[in-house]
């Protein structure tokens, strides 16, 4: 009953629609406002150019006060060094791109109500003037120059290769959640390769790689230090995936069969954050831009960042995984001994010129 | 060349008086497989409308997903049957929504539907042919597009989906169907679709620029030409050139997922065993999806650029301001769009020397685009502006693309893309830019032209209220998802309440949801004034906006052969508005320089 009833009052209304827009064109062509041109009647120009003026003042005033009410959340808390950089670059263009933002559309709705259509006028020829062409020209490319040359700048530091001494950390996508390894005390990271991969090997590690044996896997959180270079060696084992840390300004794909990395200094702790955003409970998100499937919008890791000795405390805390799973070990060590030594330094040299890429 | 012209006319003109005397063309000749280009013409803007409508409603359907994130949906069960799983909407089939509403609005709505529409019916009319060099190619051209549109359309409602990884779909997620359903047959069927759809562009463009080339009528030179011909002219360049790179791509996507090569798969472990591809790499994909996908954009904005010139200087009755700076832009932009496609793969882990090259080349294109923009708000200075439907239609196209293109700046730029890469100022940008911007460019297209194709007028008023309603919605839209990005919203995402960063935004995404439902509904408005001036609309006149061009020298509704008697040759260029000491504020390109003798020009007095 009640669905017909919406029915019936939907349809009652379309009909009065339709009406309403019959008499206003039996209207229109009893005043013989039809018989002008299109575009010429005085009152639907008047109505259209003062819209577009209302529109111009209206839209711009709704527009400055979004902006400004969006203005905190909008900006994300910074904690890294090069998303400094970035930050800045891109205000200064988004000043650039504002200015001209708004004498353009000044320009563009003033002139279309100032030029709307009278009887007794006529437009002024005028089909070019090279100078003035040239000008307008010329001035955007110089423009142009200028923003890429500071962003040629700051992309060849931001992508510069990574200091010796950096903290790695090495994440892996996978459908749906990132794996972390840390490299342990050696520093090296072993070898992984895909066809190792199983339900506890996730990673794929090759143990019979001695620099695995003290590689520490997936962690509660991912711990960095405050102020020191850390390398993110990114991979992916199955389709693409996109790290994402929005606070580090920082992104890079994870593609699969090709490891990416990206280096950033972490500039805040966590701990300084939650005092400065005033959130006891804030946290530094990673997320996943890379469309993946179904879980895409789900891959969600914590990233802590520590104090220096905090973080060397946290780091010697964690037990290796070959520790907390001996059987993988030692499955690696009885296959080891029962192949041929040839077959198996073949592969991972091969494995070896990837992951240091 | 010009006696070529006149053999093919007499022959298509002999052909036209028979027709008339004796043999009446059945209605599949007529209507269905026409070989006329205004009724191609016609079938392409009816197919591209139809998409159109199904492209926006999907949209509405993530939206109501993505503006209630925690409401139930079984009020969607009827249409979407198992698709809504108590109540919420599957995640893998809000990926195939995504994927399927970039697909048909860029391929299908703003390539076919605006390029295959307005090429067709504009390039023999305005150039003074009796139609298109290859009829019968160009009827070729929209039925295999319509064939290509029932695979797609059909891919929707197979049981795992249409496919879900993304319109630019990416391999591995699109060549796996472990990784995600709609990569098993949903994904084989947007193959099948988009090969189909290659060739019926290729087809297509093929005969757009043999028709400008050769089919020309006399006195019409290349700068003659209207702004609209030009943009077409380049336009189906740019496709010849472009698509079969996607359709290289296309198939090794499909050898890769049906003959196990490894074209772009490499050490994959997935639904629990290891593949055995190995030297493969995603990023090539990338590479020849882009290699097209950026002039594809180009493809969509270009037509839309012709059609908004073309309508501003006849609405502004003034010449449009600096034609040849208008063609040169036009020129770079075609070439410029070649060479600027790995700004979509900054942070793909492609080298980054080629990062910097790419923000060089890309930052470069703005200023051919500026000049474009400069150039129609010079035309509109001290003009005489008639807002018609069509005009208003056209001053919303420059505020759009004014909008979209500005953002590109920042996006362009690699260093800044790497915070803003796939987030919602992504979306917001490339949605001013070339979505909205180009359906404007349609809107007025369609206004402008509707009498030349239907021989009545689409009702103005109507058509102002259209126009306000879709003008305010798209900035309501579009405006906060720049803030979203700004903050790193990501794109894709099915929910993001699981996220502290990004779960504040709830109300801005709502609000973006309810405006988005006001666009879409303010569309059934031109739809009814559409279809209700096809029977009904006022009658138009040969020439009812006092235009130059060709096409307006036809009768009313111009018949097979598009001019009755001989076709006329041209004079002079298509952009005498408001010329001083003429009778008329506008002097069709048909009228000799003798006749104008007092409003001539110094150097058009010796051509007199």
């Amino acid at each position: 009953m009640i669905t017909f009833a919406i029915v019936l009052s939907v349809l009652l209304l379309f009909i009065i629609l339709f009406l309403l827009f019959r008499i206003g064109t039996l209207a229109s062509i009893f005043r013989g406002s039809s018989e002008r041109a299109a575009g010429t009647t005085k009152t639907s120009n008047r109505v259209n150019g003062t819209l577009l003026l209302l529109f111009l003042i209206g839209g711009g005033a709704a527009f400055a006060w979004s902006f400004a009410d969006a203005w905190d959340t909008m900006n994300l808390p910074l904690a890294s060094v090069h998303g400094e950089w970035t930050d800045n670059l891109f205000w200064t263009t988004m000043i650039v791109i504002g200015i001209v933002f708004v004498i353009t559309q000044i320009l563009l709705f003033f002139y279309s109500y100032k030029y709307q259509h009278q009887d007794d006028k006529r437009a002024y020829y005028y089909p070019h003037n090279n100078k003035l062409e040239i000008i307008w020209t010329l001035i955007p490319a110089v423009v142009m120059a200028a923003l890429v040359f500071g962003g040629w700048k700051t992309w060849t530091n931001i992508t510069s290769a990574a200091p010796e001494d950096a903290v790695v950390v090495e994440i892996m996508g996978k459908q749906f959640n990132w794996m972390v390894r840390y490299p342990g005390a050696d520093g090296k990271l072993g070898v992984a390769k895909h066809t190792l991969i199983d339900a506890t090997n996730e990673f794929g590690v090759d143990f019979s790689d001695k620099n695995s044996h003290d590689d520490i896997i997936n962690p509660l959180q991912i711990h960095v230090p405050k102020g020191k270079p850390v390398l993110l060696k990114i991979r992916s084992r199955d389709v693409i995936h996109s790290v994402f840390m929005p606070h580090f300004r920082l992104k890079m794909d994870a593609v699969p069969g090709m490891p990416t990395k990206f280096w950033f200094v972490p500039s805040k702790t966590t701990y300084e954050m939650q005092n400065e955003t005033g959130n006891p409970d804030f946290k530094y998100e990673l997320a996943c831009t890379e469309v993946c499937g179904r879980g895409h919008f789900a891959m969600r890791y914590v990233i802590i960042v520590d104090e220096p000795e905090d973080y060397e405390a946290w780091l010697a805390e964690q037990t290796p995984f070959a520790e907390q799973n001996p059987q993988v070990l030692a499955k690696f060590s009885n296959e080891a001994s029962s192949q041929l030594a040839a077959k198996t330094n073949a592969e991972p040299k091969a494995e070896e010129v990837k992951t240091e890429l | 060349m010009s006696s070529t012209d006149i053999s093919i006319n007499e022959e298509v003109h002999h052909a036209h008086e028979e027709h008339d005397h004796h043999h009446e063309q059945n209605f599949i000749e007529k209507y269905i497989f026409s070989q006329d280009h205004k009724t191609i013409a016609k079938q392409f803007l009816f197919t591209g409308i139809a998409w159109a409508f199904i492209g926006g409603f999907l949209s509405i359907l993530f939206r109501l997903q993505l503006g209630w994130p925690e409401a139930t949906f079984t009020f969607l069960e009827p249409i979407l049957g198992g698709w809504i799983e108590n109540g919420k909407l599957n995640p893998e089939f809000y990926l195939a929504l995504v994927t399927m509403h970039g697909t048909i609005m860029v391929f299908f709505v703003l390539t076919a539907g605006l390029s295959g529409t307005f090429s067709n019916f504009l390039i023999p009319l305005q150039l003074g042919a009796r139609d298109m060099a290859s009829g019968f190619m160009n009827m070729l051209s929209f039925w295999i597009f319509f064939l290509s549109s029932i695979v797609l359309f059909s891919s929707l409602f197979i049981s795992t989906g249409p496919a879900a990884g993304g319109w630019t779909v990416y391999p591995p997620l699109s060549a796996l169907p472990e990784a995600i359903q709609g990569s098993g047959d949903g994904m084989t069927m947007w193959l099948i679709a988009m090969a189909l759809f290659i060739v019926s562009q290729l087809l297509g463009g093929v005969n757009y620029i043999t028709t400008i080339i050769n089919l020309r009528t006399k006195g019409m030179s290349m700068t003659k030409m209207p702004l609209t011909i030009w943009a077409f002219f380049l336009t189906a360049i740019l496709g010849l050139l472009a698509f079969p790179v996607l359709l290289s791509a296309s198939l090794l996507l499909i050898f890769d997922r049906s003959f196990g090569t490894s074209f772009f798969l490499s050490d994959i472990y997935i639904a629990g065993q290891a593949l055995t591809n190995t030297g493969g790499s995603p990023i090539l994909f990338q590479h020849l999806f882009w290699f097209l996908g950026h002039p594809e954009v180009y493809i969509v904005i270009m037509p839309a650029m012709g059609l908004v010139s073309e309508v501003i200087a006849t609405n502004s009755r003034k010449p449009i301001f600096g034609y040849r700076a208008m063609i040169g832009s036009l020129i770079g932009i075609s070439v410029l769009s070649f060479v600027v496609w790995a700004h979509h793969m900054f942070v793909t882990g492609m080298n980054p020397f080629l990062g910097s090259v790419f923000m060089f080349l890309t930052l470069i294109i703005a200023v051919p685009s500026a000049v474009k923009v400069f150039n129609w708000i010079a035309t509109l200075w001290r003009g005489n502006i008639r807002f018609t439907a069509a005009m208003m239609f056209a001053i919303g196209f420059v505020s759009l693309f004014i909008s979209g293109g500005l953002t590109g700046i920042i996006l362009g730029n690699s260093s800044l893309d790497i915070q803003l890469h796939d987030t919602y100022f992504v979306v917001a940008h490339f949605h001013l830019v070339m979505g909205a911007a180009a359906f404007f460019g349609m809107f007025c297209g369609v206004y402008h032209w509707f009498p030349k194709m239907f021989g009545r007028m689409m009702d103005e008023k109507l058509g102002a209220v259209h126009f306000w309603l879709t003008f305010i919605a798209v900035y309501l839209v579009f405006m906060p998802m720049h803030y979203l990005g700004i903050a790193g919203f990501p794109r894709r995402y099915y929910n993001w309440t699981g996220f502290e960063t990004f779960n504040i935004f709830t109300d801005m995404n709502t609000f973006i949801s309810i405006s988005a439902i006001l666009g879409f509904s303010a569309q059934f408005i031109f739809l009814f004034n559409f279809i209700y001036s096809i029977y009904r609309g006022r009658r138009a006149s040969a020439n009812p906006w006092h235009s130059n061009t060709l096409e307006w020298t036809t009768p009313a509704l111009p018949g097979h052969g598009n001019w009755p008697g001989e076709i006329p040759a041209v004079y002079r260029w298509p952009y005498d508005y408001s010329k001083p000491g003429a009778a008329e504020d506008y002097i069709p390109q048909t009228v000799p320089f003798s006749q104008t003798a007092s409003s001539n020009l110094p150097h058009e007095r010796e051509l007199e």
